[in-house]
């Protein structure tokens, strides 16, 4: 297969020449021992882009030799913060200068718009690396008062070593940028594999890791199915961290297999199922605009969607008539169309499960206000769906779709509504919308999820943690938290005064 | 539209031209000063003019303050986002880094240091400082704090609002650096009045910043004597925040202005005598060219210099005989001579000053026992000198002299070393030679001293803390530390449900 793959793009007629094999020590090479390769798929069309190689064991175990050769030599404690400060900087400023590139190649690939990939996914990931570079040269231990005669106590935060990660095909460059970003400002370094349905940017930002001037071994690129360069990374016995973004049932396997290895430290972000809240005092066209960018933005595949949106009996009919007209109003198409909000599901199996829900929706008795006929023609088009009159154990309202796919219901007290809410074992996002105050505490205070908002939705920032409470996730991405994902800390206990004796 | 100074350089270190505009840098823009009148520029090496600059005045800071109110009220503070302050840092360390051998040319030619030193550290550190603070813009951090269920109480870290930081003539553009790094990336905006003897590389920082992006009126600077414009700064009703690097004499005045005029909030980093402790285990060679390098970086013109050299009785032989080849190598010249170890002092006045120490030394009994005199007859250039044979009441002993001058002492006992080293009323730094490593940190914890170097001195990092105990200061520099210096912490408490 080639090495090289001329990657077309007939809308903007830009041709791009993108490296197939896997990045392992700064170089991109084929597998050590199998002929597999991932057939990379344009969600829009339909059609195959190009094939790229798809690592197998040995070759995880080659990334990770090469990691662990980074680690302990040229990266690690062997790097200064302020050098680690300097290449992440680089790094952020090739990707500003390749922006408009890498977003064509993103939409190409996961069919997103090429405005929200430019400007929100990688405008995000370029900040998010310069974020982190500012981190770099500030991790800092504590000394800590003991017994000053004898003692000098203080914790250094040392890196973690070889981390694993595995990222999702739903953001691809901006999860990589979150993943990477911590890793490298801490020191550690990086095996990581990016979703086989969309490794085609994770393989263009490898070159730019390269051409920042990286050393070898830092970051390593592999490419393959879950089940072969997840499994493997996860049960490898020389990785110190596996960090995870995917589904609840995939998350469990990671920790599963890392208990039974080598017991290497987990951080996962799963699923979601986040409740939507309107009370009665909101700002109703406000609340619908919220609720609408939260089901529709990234066409619902969107850990923290808004898939549930409750809303008080005394506004349930002004509320829903303005968002089934916003609703209505979102454009679902080709990315490269300027007027489209969002675009097509990833592939055809996530397709298939987001049409089996809709399906089982109708089955069980919800019913359809907008959308739930299927489109013809090409591409993995689902239209926007909203559901009302469910129930709560309707199988739209307790599991994660994934897809443009809506579930109203309503409350009359907020007592009902915060348990509404609660009751899932999912507790990644919620929003709440009220002009009250106290009510606005009270509801943020008792909503269990890792991220609350109030009066907006999924608006996140580099610097303002996020993660899961209960099965959506261990662990938190994004702001200074992060940075304890990826560090262990170690006490120091200096004895300068202290005459021991034996027996005692 | 004021003056623009263009120096030739075509020596062994430099090649090119400089570019430093000469007038006051207000709102974004380049003005003369409401006195027209103009401060000259002296060339230490010989004495001769370089240029003139324009001279502030108070009416000038008034209009400066005027400016950076606005610009806090409008563009700045909390109306930038952290980042975008961050990329701006990080824009004019981009533009200092492109201009570098330009800046090292300049300190060099204004100051006396050599253009080796200026790229080594001066030139070098203010670029990491700068992209140190720069990455700490987007993370100013308040607390949330859990009282009781009635209450969500949580602090603020805000920006002072217009800050006024006067620096010395030592290291001017990384003064400059450490001042504006913390002060810009927490969101206050900036009156800068740097050393009228060395106000060049301030100016083309200015302009840098400029160039950079900053908004009209985030930072101003005005070069006008201490007196006047300084002055003006301490009393000034509009300005919350003086910080101020200097001697621990005007130190003083800056903080009473500051109490007289409207309690503005005050950081000081003043003088030292720090002392050197060489005990008898320590790396005797090691130890040499530390305790060198202590004393005679920068020509001994540095606050945290370890003048005071303590020589345990045990080696004080050897340690003065090595010593003194050390010092005898010293090469004294031309700062843009590639082999020069050590360019001219400042100015006349510091000239004078550091001669009528040595004079004083002589005088009051001590022996001189290496340098002691002027070397050549046209700039200010001093001998590195070393007296022996002192006694603790000495002024040379006692008061910061700011020269290559330094001063040796044996000493016998531990205890009464440290009593020694901390009988002073400075406590800027202190460095312990030894290779017991227990001693050394057992020493190092007992010295009253912002700054404790162990089997090092004088080596700094731009995340590590500097600053004084005692009369060497109020407030931390560099460092996460310097963060606090400018931002006020506002407590919100918002009652969610307790009735009166």
């Amino acid at each position: 297969m080639a090495q090289i793959a001329k990657i077309h793009i007939p809308a903007t007629g830009r041709t791009i020449e993108l490296p197939t094999g896997l990045f392992i020590n700064n170089e991109f090479v084929p597998s050590a021992d199998s002929q597999e390769t991932l057939s990379v798929i344009n969600p829009a069309t339909e059609e195959e882009i190009c094939k790229v190689v798809a690592a197998s064991g040995k070759d995880i175990d080659i990334a990770v030799k090469a990691a662990r050769v980074a680690f302990k030599t040229t990266w690690g404690k062997n790097v200064t913060g302020f050098e680690r400060s300097r290449l992440m900087n680089k790094l952020a400023d090739l990707i500003e200068r390749d922006q408009q590139e890498l977003a064509e190649l993103e939409t190409l690939n996961n069919g997103k718009p090429v405005k929200v990939a430019r400007d929100f996914d990688i405008g995000d990931s370029i900040q998010c690396l310069r974020y982190y570079a500012g981190w770099a040269d500030k991790i800092l231990g504590e000394t800590i008062e003991v017994d000053n005669k004898t003692k000098l106590a203080f914790t250094r935060h040392d890196p973690i070593g070889v981390c694993g990660q595995i990222i999702p095909w739903n953001y691809p460059i901006m999860m990589w940028a979150w993943k990477v970003a911590p890793a490298l400002a801490v020191g550690c370094t990086v095996v990581m594999k990016p979703s086989e349905l969309t490794p085609l940017t994770a393989l263009k930002l490898s070159q730019l890791v390269k051409e920042a001037g990286f050393p070898p071994g830092v970051v390593n690129t592999v490419p393959s199915l879950g089940a072969i360069g997840g499994a493997a990374l996860s049960a490898h016995m020389d990785v110190d961290k596996v960090a995870f973004t995917g589904s609840t049932v995939t998350g469990r396997k990671v920790m599963e297999a890392a208990a039974k290895s080598n017991l290497k430290k987990v951080s996962l972000e799963l699923g979601g199922k986040s409740p939507n809240i309107v009370f009665e005092s909101a700002d109703l066209e406000q609340a619908a605009t919220w609720a609408a960018l939260g089901i529709l933005y990234n066409t619902g595949e969107d850990c923290t969607a808004g898939s549930r949106v409750y809303v008080q009996d005394s506004v349930y009919d002004s509320f829903m008539e303005l968002l089934i007209e916003k609703v209505r109003s979102t454009p679902i198409g080709d990315g490269f169309d300027e007027t489209v909000t969002s675009g097509p599901i990833i592939s055809k199996i996530q397709f298939d499960k987001v049409w089996g829900y809709i399906e089982s929706g109708k089955q069980e008795g919800a019913k359809v206000l907008v959308g739930g006929e299927r489109r013809a023609g090409k591409g993995y088009f689902v239209d926007p769906t909203v559901f009302a009159d469910v129930k709560h154990d309707m199988k739209i309202v307790k599991d994660e779709i994934f897809g443009p796919v809506l579930a109203v219901g309503r409350f009359s007290t907020e007592e009902e509504a915060i348990e509404l809410a609660n009751n899932t074992s999912y507790g990644l996002g919620a929003g709440l919308h009220s002009t009250d105050a106290n009510q606005c505490m009270r509801v943020s205070s008792a909503l269990e999820a890792g991220t609350v908002w109030v009066n907006q939705y999924n608006i996140l920032h580099n610097n303002v943690p996020f993660g899961g409470k209960k099965q959506s996730g261990i662990g938190r991405e994004l702001g200074k938290q992060a940075l304890d994902e990826y560090t262990s800390v170690k006490a120091v206990h200096w004895n300068f005064g202290e005459k021991g004796s034996w027996p005692l | 539209m004021p003056a623009v100074f263009t120096p030739q350089f075509n020596n062994d270190s430099f090649k090119g031209q400089a570019t430093v505009n000469t007038g006051l840098f207000i709102n974004g823009q380049w003005v003369e000063s409401s006195s027209g009148t103009f401060i000259d520029v002296v060339n230490p090496s010989n004495g001769k003019l370089l240029t003139k600059v324009s001279e502030g005045t108070a009416k000038d800071v008034d209009l400066a303050v005027a400016a950076a109110q606005k610009a806090f009220d409008t563009v700045w503070g909390s109306h930038c986002p952290g980042s975008r302050r961050g990329k701006l840092l990080n824009k004019l360390a981009d533009i200092m880094e492109s201009r570098f051998d330009e800046l090292c040319a300049v300190e060099a030619l204004d100051n006396g240091k050599t253009f080796q030193w200026a790229k080594n550290v001066d030139v070098a550190f203010s670029i990491s400082t700068i992209r140190y603070y720069a990455g700490w813009a987007d993370k100013i951090h308040g607390q949330t704090i859990e009282t009781d269920k009635t209450k969500l109480a949580y602090t603020l870290h805000e920006p002072f609002g217009v800050v006024g930081q006067i620096i010395p003539w030592n290291f001017p553009l990384l003064m400059l650096s450490w001042k504006i790094g913390p002060a810009l990336a927490t969101g206050n905006t900036v009156i800068m009045k740097p050393s009228e003897l060395t106000p060049l590389t301030a100016l083309m920082a200015a302009d840098m910043i400029r160039e950079a992006g900053f908004p009209p009126g985030v930072f101003n600077l005005i070069v006008g004597y201490g007196n006047t414009v300084g002055q003006a700064i301490t009393e000034h009703k509009g300005i919350e925040k003086v910080a101020f690097t200097g001697s621990t004499l005007v130190g003083r005045k800056i903080m009473e202005a500051a109490a007289k005029s409207n309690l503005k909030n005050v950081t000081l980093e003043l003088g030292g005598k720090s002392p050197n402790i060489v005990f008898n285990d320590a790396d005797l060679e090691q130890a040499v060219n530390w305790t060198a390098h202590g004393l005679f970086w920068n020509h001994g013109q540095t606050c945290c210099a370890g003048t005071r050299i303590f020589v345990q009785s045990g080696i004080y032989d050897k340690f003065l005989a090595k010593f003194t080849e050390k010092v005898k190598a010293i090469k004294v010249g031309d700062p843009f001579a590639k082999d020069t170890n050590q360019g001219p002092q400042v100015s006349q006045i510091q000239f004078d000053r550091i001669m009528s120490y040595i004079e004083s030394g002589k005088q009051q009994g001590a022996k001189v026992h290496i340098g002691g005199g002027r070397i050549g007859d046209e700039g200010y250039y001093i001998e590195p000198t070393i007296f022996t044979e002192t006694k603790p009441d000495m002024r040379i002993v006692q008061e910061e002299i700011f020269g290559p001058v330094g001063v040796l002492i044996k000493f016998e006992d531990e205890e009464d070393v440290i009593h020694q080293a901390n009988d002073t009323l400075y406590g800027l730094a202190a460095a312990v030679f030894s290779q017991d490593i227990n001693r050394a940190l057992e020493t190092a914890h007992k010295l009253k001293a912002g700054t404790a170097w162990v089997n090092c001195i004088n080596t700094l990092d731009p995340n590590v803390p500097f600053g004084g105990f005692k009369q060497s200061g109020i407030g931390r520099e560099l460092g996460e530390y310097a963060l606090h210096n400018y931002t006020n912490v506002k407590a919100v408490h918002v009652n969610l449900g307790q009735k009166m």
